[in-house]
């Protein structure tokens, strides 16, 4: 294995109930790379990331997934995140009476435990809050406020991809980010999200549209379709989807 | 059995830390109710005729009454002849200092993390510690009596200041009041007492440690707060009782009286023994708890978060007799297992321009049942009269019961009256995006629910609010469904 090999999928299968929504994904992921994955609704694009991060509603029934040389499904969702996955939520949740600030001191102050480093002192993290906020442009009002309560669509997505500056996590799975967001709010999560690309860290955009990798470039496009990454090639083939449409795969698998 | 419910079932099943009992020997009363009894506590007490006619006349009021059906609880009838109703450890000696007290007693307390020698406290807390039915060491008495302030046990504040007990007991929570304040007032045994002088801001706070003891005993107990013109107090009670496999019960009657101007803060952190994880067992708490804003611009303020016993019944309520007044109930209820809970308030509305606020949290886990019970009346003459009420579930899992029973009743048409109410249920959703954030379950329903809390928890004292969120947490950790 390449020591680059930042996440390795081998024929992965899962199902809720007795329905079968992955029928073997198989996925490489280099440190240093954007991955796109891309597909119909239905397909599965957000059922692989909920298995990626360790949702318990879905049943790994095939396949194995390695990350940075540990086997991710034995993990616990939370030891997952521990060892460096990060979820940006579709539709991230409120919990009220818990500030963003509060959270994210609790969220680290775990990670760092599990890595043997000492809790934060309020100093240091008052700091790194601060060069994070500057960082994904938002401002501290919001992160004093209930996590999420009252949010407005651009703002949950904004303190999602706050959260990911705070936890400096080695891969991110962004799980249709850009849904529910205008132009604007667009270009500043993306803007986030660039800022933080760097050669040891990989992130996994799961999308829709097209739109949103014109401002986050991906190396690599999947696309998946019933369950299975039916087609992969670079940034043109997520143009190339755009103006032909979804229909194009599906005829194109039908015929395969 | 998804592993949301495996940690349910691990963690709900911790034991309640504070269930040891200590080897006291204690001066018991034979088991059993009767006039003889009640003379026999009065006698141990050494208390003056007035008294022991008080309590004799409670106790033949209370024969003539029956045990309220209405609570939303359920319990096997109790048998009033089978209960110790008094119990006290034996002691030679009445202590006149720490040093000449038991050092077995002093121990209990330090178990408890409750230290009765003055100089070892960081914080500024006056303690007065009860154990079974006498108090057994007040602190910072010398200190607080510099500026007038009396802070003593009941029992002393009889010998000590009869004409204050005299003027004030039975003055908030008459003794006919309801069954078990009746059955207070003829068996009490000892309790805290406290009078801010005029003008008089208390400068620590005031506390009074509740703990039972020995087995089949009752605890009754009875704390009188009077608030004089334009004084403060800061006031807290903590409790806690051994595991044992039979129910005990607690029923005690607290009163404040607060004249012109003055100002009681009161504030409770209940963790009696809830019974085990099947319901065997645990403290039947019936108590009876009162304020009374006798002058205007006076204001009184509860808050309670109640953790423990195997069922509560329990109501904190304001009578807003002066002009101006302001009446506070803040309350977070936490049932688990078995636990019962019927608890909330009244908010009485006598004075013109009177105001009340009650925030109520209510959280249920396993098979427990958590019921808010409230009463907002607003009398004739009462023009102007305030309240807010906002009363709030949340459930976990899916075999708990959360009720709310508010009663409105409005003679003036001046009033503003606003109740709101909301039922919501930790989620899968956000306890998974605390794990996915690296947050373990636990520390995940901890967090949740410390901010569903918060607004209650930021009423109480410091040193109080940090041990009633780690009580929180025990109670409740992993409780999701």
């Amino acid at each position: 294995m390449n020591y680059r090999t930042m996440l390795s999928i081998k024929n992965l299968q899962a199902k809720i109930g007795e329905k079968q929504i992955l029928n073997g994904i198989d996925l490489k992921v280099n440190a240093g790379e954007v991955h796109a994955i891309m597909g119909p609704n239905g397909s599965g694009k957000s059922t692989l990331a909920s298995v990626l991060s360790g949702r318990e509603e879905y049943e790994v029934s095939g396949g194995e997934v390695d990350f940075l040389g540990k086997d991710l499904l034995e993990l616990s969702p939370e030891d997952r995140a521990r060892e460096g996955i990060f979820m940006a939520f579709q539709y991230p949740v409120e919990i009220p009476g818990v500030s963003t600030i509060n959270f994210m001191k609790t969220a680290l102050n775990q990670i760092r435990e599990y890595r043997g480093q000492q809790a934060l002192d309020a100093v240091s993290f008052l700091q790194l809050m601060k060069e994070k906020m500057k960082l994904v442009e938002i401002d501290q009002s919001l992160l004093n406020r209930s996590l999420n309560e009252g949010f407005s669509g651009g703002e949950k997505k904004r303190n999602e991809i706050f959260q990911m500056a705070m936890l400096e996590p080695k891969l991110a799975i962004l799980d249709e980010t850009d849904s529910g967001l205008d132009i604007d709010a667009l270009r500043i999560v993306a803007n986030g999200v660039n800022k933080l690309r760097n050669k040891n860290n990989a992130t996994i955009v799961v999308t829709h549209y097209q739109r949103l990798l014109d401002y986050i470039v991906p190396d690599y496009v999947h696309v998946l379709y019933k369950g299975k990454i039916v087609k992969s090639g670079t940034k043109e083939l997520a143009l190339e989807l755009e103006a032909k449409g979804y229909d194009w795969i599906k005829s194109e698998v039908t015929v395969a | 059995m998804s592993k949301s419910n495996q940690v349910l079932e691990e963690i709900t099943s911790k034991e309640y830390e504070h269930g040891w009992t200590v080897n006291l020997e204690t001066d018991e009363a034979p088991k059993g109710l009767n006039e003889d009894i009640v003379r026999f506590i009065s006698a141990k007490k050494n208390e003056p005729e007035w008294l022991l006619e008080w309590r004799l006349k409670a106790f033949r009021q209370w024969q003539k009454m029956v045990e309220p059906k209405w609570p939303n609880v359920t319990y096997p009838a109790i048998n009033y002849q089978d209960i110790i109703y008094y119990s006290a450890p034996k002691q030679k000696v009445k202590p006149n200092s720490l040093s000449e007290v038991d050092p077995e007693l002093i121990k209990t307390f330090e178990k408890l993390g409750i230290s009765l020698t003055e100089q070892k406290r960081l914080t500024g807390v006056a303690v007065d510690a009860v154990i079974d039915s006498i108090s057994v060491a007040t602190t910072f008495k010398e200190k607080l009596s510099e500026l007038g302030v009396i802070f003593c046990s009941f029992s002393e504040a009889v010998k000590e200041h009869p004409e204050l007990i005299k003027k004030y007991l039975g003055s908030v929570v008459p003794m006919n009041d309801n069954y078990f304040a009746a059955l207070n007032s003829a068996v009490f045994s000892d309790g805290s007492f406290c009078y801010i002088p005029k003008g008089v801001r208390c400068p620590m706070e005031l506390s009074t440690y509740f703990r039972i003891n020995a087995a089949n005993t009752g605890q009754f107990e009875r704390t009188l707060i009077v608030a004089d013109e334009g004084s403060y107090v800061s006031y807290l009670e903590g409790c806690t009782a051994p595991m044992r496999d039979e129910n005990q019960l607690h029923a005690a009657v607290v009163e404040l009286y607060t004249m012109k101007g003055a100002e009681i803060k009161y504030s409770t952190v209940q963790n009696w023994y809830p019974g085990d994880k099947n319901g065997k067992g645990g403290i039947y708490n019936f108590v009876t708890k009162r304020g009374l804003c006798a002058g205007d611009h006076s204001k009184i303020s509860w808050t309670q978060v109640e953790t423990g016993s195997a069922i509560t019944w329990k109501y904190p309520s304001c009578v807003l007799k002066g002009d101006y007044s302001v009446g506070e109930f803040y309350s977070v209820a936490v049932t688990n297992n078995y636990q019962q809970a019927d608890t909330g308030t009244k908010m009485i509305h006598i004075g013109k321009n009177t105001r009340s606020r009650i925030v109520s949290k209510g959280i249920s886990a396993g098979k427990s049942q958590n019921s808010y019970r409230g009463q907002v009346h607003v009398m004739k003459r009462a023009t102007n009269a305030r309240n807010h009420s906002q009363c709030d579930s949340l459930l976990m899992g899916d075999q708990c019961g959360a009720h709310t029973f508010p009663y409105i009743d409005v003679e003036n048409n001046s009033a503003r009256i606003e109740h709101e109410a909301t039922t919501s249920k930790i989620g899968e959703d956000q306890i998974f995006y605390c794990l996915q954030r690296g947050i373990d379950e636990e520390s995940a329903v901890a967090l949740i629910v410390n901010g569903y809390a918060k607004e209650v928890l930021n009423q109480l004292p410091m040193e109080f609010a940090v041990e009633a969120q780690k009580l929180l947490a025990l109670t409740l950790e992993g409780s999701v469904g």
